[in-house]
């Protein structure tokens, strides 16, 4: 393991991250991630607006754990499922925060968790149908760290 | 040592949709945390979650490091007869953690 001085790392730190701690790119960044990561997800397919609830509160206060439920307004039968639910927040230096994969056993297309969110962002809900359809919902999170009421 | 907690009905009634909440211990460490010497603390996370009822897969969840520390997730699960749900969760390490939850008709 090397052990660098305040001042290598500073150096190391400043000529690798100057240009990704810039601020603008670095959202930029995040966004772009995500938007590759759904483009990923959808293959080529176009996403109906709507059709998915994302509940989460208005205003984060604690950006290290945030509820959230998110559902598909729509029974699963047999013949009519939501296979994949994925949930990404453009804002976090990752996007990806978890895909849900539901079975007509599943009864609802329904989960929650708790999340991570580095800062006010975006989370964005896509569900794939078992006929290849996708819907799409996407939420603005104002997230407070450690109270200053950002 | 990850502890994973289940709750869910002891019975219910055929056909009825319930309510299963899931909760593990574990750090979930991102993979973006620095120690103090400014090393990169690596990786390790719960990264997937699977729910079967007597073997048919009922929900399955990939996690990534956006999921806070001790991940709950709470799904439904619908019941056709009695018998035996089981959860496995698998983190990075290629540890794997599970339990066992009978429900009955009635």
């Amino acid at each position: 393991m090397v052990t660098l001085t305040k001042r290598e790392f500073l150096m190391v730190a400043t000529g690798s991250a100057a240009a990704a701690l810039m601020g603008m790119p670095a959202i930029a960044l995040g966004q772009e991630k995500a938007a590759a990561r759904a483009a990923e997800f959808l293959g080529g397919a176009t996403a109906k607006e709507g059709g998915i609830t994302l509940e989460m509160p208005e205003i984060a206060e604690n950006g290290n754990t945030v509820p959230l439920t998110v559902r598909v307004d729509m029974p699963a039968t047999e013949q009519s499922y939501v296979e994949s639910l994925m949930v990404l927040a453009d804002g976090n230096p990752e996007p990806g925060v978890a895909t849900f994969h539901f079975t007509p056993l599943s009864g609802t297309q329904e989960a929650s968790t708790r999340m991570r969110l580095a800062k006010t962002q975006n989370v964005i809900a896509i569900a794939k149908l078992n006929d290849g359809s996708f819907m799409r919902t996407e939420t603005l999170v104002k997230v407070t760290i450690g109270g200053c009421g950002g | 040592m990850s502890k994973p907690r289940v709750k869910l009905p002891k019975s219910a009634k055929a056909g009825e949709v319930i309510t299963i909440k899931t909760l593990i211990t574990h750090k979930m460490e991102s993979g973006q945390r620095k120690d103090s010497k400014g090393n990169k603390i690596p990786r390790d996370i719960i990264n997937k979650f699977t729910c079967t009822f007597n073997g048919q897969p009922v929900f399955t969840c990939d996690l990534l490091p956006a999921i806070s520390a001790n991940p709950y997730i709470q799904f439904n699960a619908l019941v056709k007869e009695a018998g035996t749900f089981e959860f496995v969760w698998v983190d990075d390490g290629g540890n794997s953690y599970s339990t066992k939850n009978d429900i009955a008709i009635g």
